[in-house]
Order: C-alpha cells, then structure tokens, then sequence
C-alpha cells in the first residue's frame, strides 16, 4: 500500500521547508466518504489517506491555492495530471507554486463500486510531475474499452430518439451547478449562469430551453479543454450520463481536426483556438452520422 | 383503530384514491416523488428518495403572477392557489418532520398563500422505515421512525401492511379502502424492530451538546469553519435535497411580451444568494457553508424553542460529490464546546 | 400551439458580417432582388463574433431557424475570424444534431459583398428549408410562445 509511503514523502517535504501544504484526502465518517483535504503540519498528517476512494480530481483545489503562499504538494493520479496539466497550458496555474507527487492508481470506487470514469482510463502516465510513488499493481493496465461507444450508439439513433434521450435525461437536472462547480476546466471568475445581468441566469430550469441550454453551453465551453476526466457524471446527484456531451465534442474534434488529447504534453493550440485552411464546412453535420 | 391489507394491495389501494397521488415512483434507477399514474414504478421500500416530498408543497419553481403591458396599461394575472385535495403517498417520518420546519417559515406572519394552499390540500400518508439506511440519523433530532405524524400511517410487515388512521381525513381517506380488521399489538414487534435497527447505524449517537442558539457566538467564531468547508465546491445539491431547505428567489422572466414572475429554489451556496447593492456579505465559501449549518443548527433553533431545522434524513451525506456533511459538522463542532 | 399552414411563416434569424454579407445584402436590395421579410438580420462585425449563446437565444425567442453569413474563407477582413467561426459552428451544429435537433435549422453560408445575387438565393431557400421543417418546437422558451 502506497498511502504511507505518501504520508512518508509529505512529511519529510513539511519538515524541510519545500512545502508549506499538503493537498489530498482524509476519511469519513462512513468507509467510502472520503473528502480531499488541506494537511499543513505533521499532527494534521495524522488524518492523511490514499487508496481506492480518493476518487475525487484534486486539480480543480489548486486554482484556489495557486494565490496561498509557498508551495503546495499535492497528490495527483495520472488522469488528474491532464487536468493539471491543462490547466497550466492556460496559465490558470503557475507550475513553481506546486510540487507534484503522481501517485499510483488502480481505479477508483464509490459504495457502488468502480467509478464510472475508471471504465475508460486514460493510462498510467502522469502527464506532470516532480516526483512518482506508486507500486507494481498501479501499473497494470486496465482492461480497455471503447470510450466513445454509446456516443456512437446516440448516434445511430434517429433524431426523434436522440430527442427522446436527452429529454429523459436532462429532464432530471436540478440545475445545482455540481456538473459545472467541480470541472476542472470551468474557470470563470464569474460564470454567465451566476451573473444576473446577462439576461440567462437561472436558478432553476423553468422550461426545457433552460435544461438544454445550460447543458449545451456548460459541454462547449469546455469543449478542446475538456481532459474527459469524468467527474460532471461523477458529482451529479441525478445520475445524468453529462460526460456524454463532452465526449461528442472529442469524437468530433477527433474526426474532422485530427486526434486531440487536452492535457497532454506542452503548451499548444486547441482545435476550438486554431484552424487550416482546408476545415470542412459546417454543412458537414447534416451529412454525417444517421438521419 | 389499527386495520390491515395484503402488501401487493397496495397499488390498488392508490389507484382507488379519488384524488392525485404523489409517490415515491422510480424511473431510471432514481426513486422520487411524482404524480402517480397507471403504468409508474411504485417503488413504496426505498427509504430515502433522492429528493425529499418537499417538491410537493414547495416546487422546485413555481409561476407566481404574469404582467402584460398594452398600451399605457399592465394587467396583472395571479396564478390560482391548489384548490383541489391531494394524497402524498408514502412519505417517512424525518420528511413529514421537515413540514413542520416548513410551516414555521411560511405560514407565520405573512404568510405564504401558495404554500399554505398546498400545506392544507394535502393528505399525508406515511411508511414507518422498515429498512433505515447507514445515512439515516433522524433519532438524535427526537424523530421516532416508527411513529410517523400524518393522516395514515402504515407499518409493513411480512406481507402485509398495517394501517391507522391518526386524524379525521385519515379515518375519511381509509374508508373507502378495503381493509380488513387487525390488532394493534401486532405492530409492537415492528415498531421495536425499527427502533433497533436505527440504533445499529453508525451516527445514532451523535450528540448535538453544544449546538444551539446558546452557543451561538462559540459556533459562529470557530476557526474550524476553514477546514470542514475546504473542500467545498459550492453547488447545491446539498440544499437541492434537503428536505428543510427553503430559500428561494424570486425572478422575472421578460419574453418580450409578457412578463412572468416565478419563484425558484435558491441555494446559501451559491456566490450570487442574497446579492445585493454593495456585492455579496459572505465572499467566500468558508461563510457560505457556516452560514447554511449555522441556519440548520443555530439560528433555526434559537428562533424555534430549539427545533433544529435537519431532521437527520442523511440525503445530503449522501449526495455531496466530495462527502461534505451536516455530520462531520455536528462532530466537529459539538465536542468542541463541550 | 396550433399552427395554421396557410398564414404560419417562419421566422429566420441572419447574422451578417459587415464586411461581406451585409453588404450583400446591401446589394440584394439596391438590385431590387426578392427575398423573404420573415429574415431578420442582425449585423455583426465579423462571422466569428457570433456566440454559440446567440444562435440558442434567437431560438429560444421564437425563431424557427438560424444562419450565419460571412466573408468567403480567405476573405476575412480580420484575416481569420471566419476559419474560427467554421469551427466553431461545425461543432455546435454537431451538438445540437446530437441533442436530437431536427437537420438544416441551422446553417453557414459564405457570402461576398458582390453577391447580391447569391445572398438571395440563400435566403430564399432557407426560407424555404425551414418553411418545410414546420416550427421550431424542441430549442424554444414556451414563454416566449
């Protein structure tokens, strides 16, 4: 078990003076509660733990703690790197602010067992790191699966029943704003949906254009910044399937502009940031796809 | 008087009601309150649904008047009060608690006529818990989940469910249904059953000493606020869920040419509650989180000769994506001013 | 909301990028070309000043469908704002056909400020387009009805 070889690592960066906070979880009350969490000294490291439910992606902390003073270390598995990592490609963090230690993952549960976005991981690799601790069994690799399946099978379904779907779906949105609160690529100061004045804000969807709008705006704004890390579908308390339309935009922007990962490697232009001269014309869509 | 009907009866039971039923109906693996309809998913054994009956008397968003402008004159449509009787069907004893909390809201002084037309149109018919979940802590607010207040209460057992009117509507509703004589000390053992299994989950003991309008200023000063709501994300399904939760906000809709003004839920979490002139009074998360636990254990109580304003459903343990909870508050909170 | 088919017209959102297709327009109408009052035209500094938030309001407040116009690629006067805007569209088009929204109510079109023949053209079949679709019943505000 790696936890306490974290807990080891942080101490010893506490007591050195390399970091003046620790950023990662503590348990509940109950077995799976458990929450992340800010450690600033040894006594607080007491309450410091790692393992198959510390699901949450911390990246979305550090934009908070990207003003505190001195360095934060915080504990990032490999597919909370991209979101890092991306982040820092739009310069909402500064790297010199953090010490990052990639720490092994073997997936992720809740009381219902495997998250759902651990059914498609996106490997084992840290994208970002200053140093990794994990063992032999965080390097196996998950068994792979198709991550664009049902976005497929939406597709091939006809308009009336792609209606029908996301009606039923989105229907159930009680529009808490957790989709939106806990992405870490959702980065506003003030966000179009909180600000009174720009005639949208909402607080609750009175009528189907609400439901749909909010949804389609929260995916596309997103959209070429989005890691996939699957949290929206995680937090949502109604069980809407939002990474979904998130992974449309992907598969999309896989298709018609190349293959495209946000989170990955340097500082680069999104597909929603650059273009050739050669793009195909938006008539494209009513020719793709099902009828 | 007690009276007893075989537990698949049920259905028609509901069926039978001359009146709308609201029941706990699921549909995509989420049980929740909705107008029962020939054909829904009763689902009557859940103990908790996702969202509490609150909905029921206190919608979500609610259309309040309509302007329209013509001319040099607004004519003003008000939407009409529920006029008609209703059955809320199925609801538990922490739930039918929280409408007491409710009432103390609207329907003091002035009082609330859309809610209040909902609050006396309805009929409750209440489940003692069969099945407490972990999350259920409603005995340490005085909640007994065998013992429900409401019109009818039901109590399962074996096969069949056991069924007392407690009011006059009660005893009118149950007349029409078909019934059969049963012995009231037949529902001891149940009532025990429960009573025991709620004292096995692992926050029965929760001890609220020290969290009151009392200690007030203790609670509101402590430097433990920053911790517990670090983690917070600031959305509002915890609010959403709640069965106690009543904030709301009122808004106008301008479709360019009527007018309408709604009501809908509104969230102590959210950066834009209460905005006003001069910006927000609670500019971070750490005062927006105390605010809504303050509101449940403090401000609430000393308002209310010490009703607490949670009545430890527990929806909110459950629902909050990082795990924040009313009960690690409470822990934290209450051994401190011990 | 019972529409009746003889008097229903559709309602048609136009977003016109100054420098090229609202000049087209311009011509359209010194030319004296025919082409359906039911357009409206919103003009906009350039194609890609149009959010993907505007194409939803205009629907959500009753229109039945939506175009965008600018310059022909290549042409932009900002140089790049309509290869952005291609983009941008092509993706939003694709999410709305994903939602379940119904085909052709949506639609980009590369209009010069020397084709006011073509600018007419374009509207008169989209008017026509839609005027087959029938209402726009799945994007819109029901208060706004």
């Amino acid at each position: 078990m790696i936890a306490n070889e974290l807990k080891k690592r942080a101490l010893e960066l506490l007591a050195d003076g390399t970091v003046a906070r620790v950023l990662g979880w503590q348990p509940g009350e109950l077995e799976h509660d458990w929450s992340p969490a800010l450690f600033e000294n040894a006594k607080d490291m007491e309450g410091f733990v790692y393992g198959k439910y510390a699901g949450a992606n911390l990246s979305k902390y550090c934009l908070k703690l990207n003003k505190a003073e001195g360095k934060t270390l915080v504990m990032l598995k490999p597919c909370d790197t991209f979101s890092f990592n991306q982040l820092l490609h739009e310069h909402r963090l500064n790297r010199e602010n953090f010490y990052i230690i990639g720490v092994g993952c073997k997936g992720m549960e809740d009381q219902n067992g495997l998250l759902l976005k651990c059914t498609c991981c996106k490997g084992k690799t840290h994208e970002i790191y200053d140093e990794i601790i994990d063992d032999e069994e965080a390097r196996q690799p998950m068994p792979e699966a198709d991550r664009f399946e049902q976005v497929s099978k939406l597709e091939q379904m006809s308009h009336e029943e792609r209606f029908e779907f996301w009606r039923n779906e989105l229907s159930r949105c009680i529009r808490c704003n957790a989709c939106r609160n806990v992405c870490p690529a959702c980065t506003c100061v003030k966000c179009v949906f909180d600000n009174p004045n720009s005639g949208i804000a909402s607080k609750a969807n009175v009528t189907d254009f609400e439901e749909n709008m909010f949804h389609i705006i929260r995916a596309y704004h997103v959209a070429g910044r989005c890691t996939d890390c699957g949290e929206c579908s995680r937090v949502c308390p109604q069980n809407i399937p939002l990474h979904l339309l998130n992974r449309k935009f992907i598969k999309d922007m896989n298709e018609l502009y190349g293959d495209y990962q946000a989170g990955v490697g340097e500082e680069e232009r999104t597909p929603m940031t650059s273009y050739t001269l050669g793009d195909v014309e938006p008539g494209i869509v009513h020719e793709r796809g099902n009828e | 008087m007690m009276r007893k009907f075989a537990a698949a009866k049920v259905e028609d039971i509901i069926k039978s009601i001359p009146m709308p039923v609201y029941a706990p109906i699921e549909e995509n693996g989420l049980v929740q309150y909705d107008r029962y309809e020939e054909g829904a998913k009763l689902n009557l054994d859940t103990c908790k649904t996702e969202k509490s009956p609150k909905d029921v008397l206190f919608p979500q968003w609610e259309d309040m008047m309509h302007f329209r402008v013509e001319g040099k004159n607004i004519s003003l449509t008000e939407q009409e009060r529920c006029s008609q009787d209703y059955v809320l069907f199925g609801a538990r004893a922490c739930d039918l608690k929280a409408f007491e909390v409710l009432d103390r809201v609207f329907l003091v002084d002035p009082v609330d006529t859309y809610y209040a037309a909902r609050r006396a149109h309805g009929i409750t018919v209440a489940i003692a818990c069969g099945q407490p979940e972990d999350t259920c802590f409603c005995g340490v607010f005085g909640i007994d989940p065998a013992n429900p207040t409401a019109d009818v209460v039901l109590w399962k057992a074996g096969e069949e469910y056991y069924a007392e009117a407690q009011t006059k509507r009660g005893e009118e509703l149950m007349a029409n249904w078909e019934t059969e004589e049963a012995n009231a000390a037949d529902v001891e053992p149940v009532k025990a059953e429960i009573t025991k299994k709620l004292a096995e989950k692992p926050f029965a003991n929760l001890s609220l000493k020290g969290l009151d309008g009392d200690h007030m200023m203790e609670m509101f000063g402590s430097d433990k606020w920053k911790k517990l709501s670090m983690a917070c994300l600031g959305c509002g399904s915890c609010t959403f869920v709640c069965p106690t939760c009543q904030c709301y906000d009122i808004r106008d809709y301008d479709s360019g040419k009527d007018i309408q003004r709604y009501r809908c839920w509104d969230s102590c979490m959210y950066s834009d509650f209460t905005l006003m002139a001069h910006g927000t009074n609670r500019p971070t998360q750490v005062e927006r989180y105390r605010q809504r636990f303050m509101h449940k254990l403090c401000y609430y109580p000393a308002n209310n000769e010490g009703l607490y304003s949670c009545v430890g459903c527990g929806r909110c343990v459950r629902k909050c994506p990082m795990n924040l909870n009313i009960v690690k508050v409470i822990k934290a909170l209450g051994e401190e001013n011990k | 909301m019972s529409v009746n088919e003889k008097t229903w017209k559709p309602k048609v959102v136009a977003f016109c990028c100054n420098w090229c297709s609202y000049a087209g327009a311009d011509l359209a109408g010194s030319g004296r070309l025919a082409y359906p009052a039911e357009i409206k035209i919103i003009r906009v500094p350039c194609s890609c000043r149009v959010n993907p938030m505007f194409i939803l309001r205009a629907f959500e407040r009753g229109a039945d469908g939506v175009i965008i116009c600018g310059c022909h690629p290549g042409d932009c006067h900002y140089t790049s704002g309509n290869y952005y805007a291609r983009r941008r569209m092509t993706m939003l088009f694709s999410m709305l056909d994903f939602l379940g929204i119904e085909r052709g109510r949506t639609r980009v079109e590369w209009v010069s400020a020397a084709e006011g023949q073509k600018f007419a053209n374009t509207m008169n079949e989209f008017a026509k387009t839609i005027t087959e679709l029938g209402e726009n019943r799945k994007l819109g505000d029901l208060r706004c009805k």
